[in-house]
């Protein structure tokens, strides 16, 4: 929409409409007016019209929200406005903004995260008076959604929008079109959120928002896309940095992904239901070919980019190998599309299938480890640096997870693995290694190096607290990971466990019985990972308002 | 980054701390020295591509037009777990005939034979029955605890094994067990009803109110007794349950009778003859038979 409205911002001379900059701006206030209008005048009526609750609460917070935004237009038709832009420096104001929504995505995925765990240990927590918004099942989306999407995705976009402008030495391209990224994907998250807790979804894990929602998401990416095209494209360095790489990889591939995953006919305009295109075996095989790269490209590709910006800068060492980055990094994107069919198993899909996801995935173990690699050798003349430094500590650990769990998934892509661990709690602790140990950590450390740097202020305003994050978020992870492991191979043994005459020993209940202190343990690795989480805000928070309680630097470069 | 990285960058493409040279571009202060691929993780990534070509020729892998390779070694996954029933199908082989044809009267005269099915018929219940009995079999609400002696249609293990076999009021198996207690609630007026309430809990000396009671017992003459018996003893050849023993399969508060007798109850249990062979189900029995309850056969 805001897309638009900047179109017509740079056409409006070519029309000759109006006289000088004022006048320009004028007339395009006046249409964003009428779009706006024209959105909340359908958005009442399709709150009016809903075919579920869903769908018409969604109508009324679009509704809301393009109100809101035709009052202040309105109130601002006299106000010049040149975007905002400050033309000496970077547009760090969209930064800031990712800054504190990865830090308030993170605390709310994390307590969703908790909250649900214990819910598997105690299902009484799935509330009789909640029912049906707050049980498990509506639960266990809003919490991957809020930690991928939410927390991930505005700490990828936050990132990507300040190491592009650093690495090419230039400004974002695209003016206004920033905010309408930042803008619009909070808005996908909103919507994507509360269409769980009503029951709107389309059933594909990490792609459950429905049709409406899918589009809406399409429009920010391809937004998102064309400004990091446009800044590459205007930059004053010669030649792209591997940060920039990965990260155009990361857009392009999720685009691509979410469009073919979500072809989908709506039931009605007038609700949130769809019908999936695909069926059957090809369903599942897009579902997971769509799953699996969401994990290589938005988690792996996407935070590989950010690694390569923050650990040199942070560790102040030159990257290990440039031969290295660049064969890891096309093995990598080349191989990664392929590995999907290993989520699917001793399934209906055909062995033939299976066999190649579990070929490419396990050689896609050492492209993996080139960014483990290439990231810890970094560091080769600042070793010392962790003895002195939480925030180089922090992005060790978080490499030292992205190699751990990039060894684990190739071996439990294995068939005989497999057999085993799918399906059981296994699984579950393989993926929280990689998105509390990787994904979670490095974004801690990107948060910890931007916040001062962004607000203008000489370091952290409580070193001590990182030290403190570092441990919580360190001892959360093993308590969860170790304590899924047991359960995990505990389960997969009960199920497959046979008496001397053939015969099955467990029933399902027996497994779930015996599963229930580990749970516990995973849910106090929750708390850790999420008081971790809460210290960090809290020193973010006291950052910027500008306070400095530690006086002494902590991380010189080494001389 | 320090000063000194820059500088020796810019001039001499040396990393100073390293003594290695560097590709001699810079973004935002961020070198990359020119280190070789590491040769542990270069071999190690060959032979895993040398492993993907062997697995690919030895496992069904490449798709072709008309479907794909096969693999040199033939392998499947679906052949694979047939071949792993087969094994524990051949192993039991013997037994399984035996059992199929044991009758079940004497079946605990054969002490190793009876050993198996119990064994056997454990994990026929943990797979198939214990979703509605519970995993120790002691039922539900609405599903019959199996651990006690009191049985609707009766407690032998070949009495077992025919609802076992054919499955309560369901309309798939024409032999299945079957009865249809009326909704009293179109018969009777609600005061009825309600004495009817007090007359049956007093069958099974729970506390009732003597007076609401009074009509009750000539009501329960005309409406009742022909299929639960004078005295509330039930009839098992209608799987009328004992009124008179205090166990409750839809509860037995004022309410749950009142509902029980109004609408009626209509529990349903599958056939299993057509989903387990006939040794499971001759095992599935005897291992019901002997969780506690079993009865001797009537003769």
């Amino acid at each position: 929409m805001q897309m638009l409205l900047y179109d017509a911002n740079r056409a409006f001379p070519l029309l000759g409409v109006g006289g000088g900059q004022r006048g320009q701006k004028m007339t395009s206030d006046f249409f964003k007016l009428i779009i706006l209008g024209l959105i909340t005048i359908f958005a009442a009526l399709a709150a009016d019209w809903g075919r579920d609750l869903a769908y018409q609460i969604h109508a009324l917070i679009i509704m809301a929200v393009a109100a809101g935004m035709f009052i202040w237009v309105l109130r601002r038709t006299d106000e010049p406005n040149n975007g905002g832009i400050d033309a000496n420096g970077y547009m760090d104001d969209v930064v800031r903004a990712g800054v504190i929504a990865t830090g308030f995505w993170g605390v709310v995925g994390f307590l969703a995260g908790t909250f649900i765990a214990f819910q598997l240990a105690f299902p009484v927590l799935n509330f009789e008076w909640a029912q049906p918004y707050a049980n498990f099942g509506r639960l266990r989306p809003l919490h991957t959604s809020a930690v991928i999407f939410a927390f991930g995705g505005n700490a990828l976009i936050m990132s990507s929008f300040y190491i592009v402008q650093r690495t090419c030495g230039t400004r974002l391209w695209g003016g206004n079109l920033r905010w309408f990224v930042f803008w619009g994907y909070q808005l996908f998250i909103v919507l994507a959120a509360t269409g769980y807790l009503l029951g709107a979804t389309q059933s594909k894990e990490y792609a459950e928002p429905e049709w409406y929602v899918d589009i809406w998401l399409t429009l920010v990416w391809v937004a998102f896309l064309v400004i990091y095209m446009g800044t590459l494209i205007k930059r004053k360095e010669k030649h792209i940095y591997v940060a920039n790489w990965f990260l155009l990889s990361f857009i392009i591939t999720v685009a691509m992904l979410h469009l073919v995953n979500n072809l989908s006919v709506p039931v009605s305009i007038w609700g949130s239901r769809s019908i999936q295109v695909f069926s059957g075996v090809q369903d599942a095989m897009t579902q997971w070919w769509y799953g699996h790269n969401a994990v290589g490209f938005f988690l792996t590709a996407g935070f590989l980019g950010m690694m390569y910006y923050f650990v040199p800068k942070q560790a102040g060492r030159p990257v290990f190998s440039y031969k290295l980055s660049i064969i890891h990094f096309w093995a990598l994107i080349f191989l990664y599309i392929w590995a999907g069919p290993h989520h699917l198993h001793y399934t209906a899909l055909p062995d033939w299938a299976s066999t190649l996801g579990m070929v490419f995935s396990i050689i896609l173990w050492m492209p993996s480890w080139g960014g483990m690699i290439n990231g810890l050798m970094t560091l080769n003349g600042a070793w010392d640096k962790l003895r002195t430094d939480p925030i180089i500590r922090m992005f060790v650990i978080s490499l030292a997870f992205y190699g751990m769990s990039t060894f684990e998934g190739p071996m439990m892509s294995i068939r005989a693995v497999n057999s085993l661990s799918h399906y059981t709690d296994w699984t579950i602790g393989h993926v929280h290694s990689g998105a509390l140990g990787w994904n979670g950590m490095i974004t801690f450390a990107a948060l910890y190096f931007l916040t001062p740097k962004l607000w203008g202020r000489a370091q952290m305003y409580s070193m001590s607290a990182i030290n403190w994050h570092f441990w919580l978020a360190t001892i959360g992870i093993v308590l969860y990971a170790a304590s899924m492991w047991v359960t995990g191979i505990m389960e997969g043994l009960m199920w497959r466990e046979v008496d001397a005459q053939g015969f099955l020993v467990n029933s399902f209940a027996d497994t779930v019985a015996a599963k229930f202190p580990m749970y516990i343990v995973r849910g106090l690795g929750g708390v850790l990972y999420l008081t971790g989480a809460l210290i960090m805000v809290w020193n973010m928070w006291m950052t910027i308002r500008g306070g400095q309680k530690v006086t002494a630097p902590v991380g010189v470069p080494a001389e | 980054m320090s000063a000194q990285n820059t500088q020796s960058g810019k001039n001499d493409k040396v990393d100073d701390v390293s003594g290695i040279e560097t590709t001699g571009h810079e973004w935002d202060g961020i070198q990359e020295l020119n280190n070789p691929l590491p040769r542990w993780w270069l071999w190690c990534f060959y032979l895993t591509i040398i492993w993907g070509i062997g697995y690919s020729v030895a496992y069904p892998a490449w798709p072709l037009i008309n479907g794909a390779t096969e693999g040199l070694l033939g392998y499947s996954t679906r052949g694979e777990v047939a071949q792993d029933i087969d094994e524990f199908r051949e192993a039991s082989a013997a037994r399984d005939a035996q059992l199929a044809s044991a009758d079940l009267d004497t079946l605990r005269e054969n002490d190793d034979l009876f050993r198996y099915a119990v064994s056997s018929g454990g994990s026929v219940f943990r797979n198939n029955c214990s979703q509605c009995h519970g995993s120790g079999a002691a039922g539900a609400k609405g599903y019959p605890n199996l651990l006690d002696d009191d049985w609707l249609w009766g407690g032998s293990m070949e009495d077992i094994a025919y609802t076992v076999r054919h499955g309560i009021r369901n309309d798939v198996d024409d032999d299945a067990r079957y009865s249809e207690m009326p909704a009293f609630g179109e018969l009777l007026e609600k005061e009825e009803i309600t004495a009817l309430v007090e007359h049956v809990r007093s069958l099974s000396g729970e506390e009732f109110d003597a007076a609401v009671a009074a009509p009750g017992a000539e009501l329960y003459a005309d409406n009742c007794s022909s299929c639960h018996g004078d005295a509330g003893l039930g009839d098992r050849d209608q799987g009328a349950p004992n009124l008179a023993d205090a166990i409750w399969l839809y509860g037995g508060d004022r309410e749950a009778l009142t509902d029980t007798i109004t609408n009626a109850r209509f529990g349903v249990m599958p056939p299993w003859g057509t989903r387990l062979t006939e040794a499971q189900v001759q095992a599935v029995s005897a291992y019901v038979h002997q969780l506690g309850g079993g009865e001797e056969p009537a003769n």
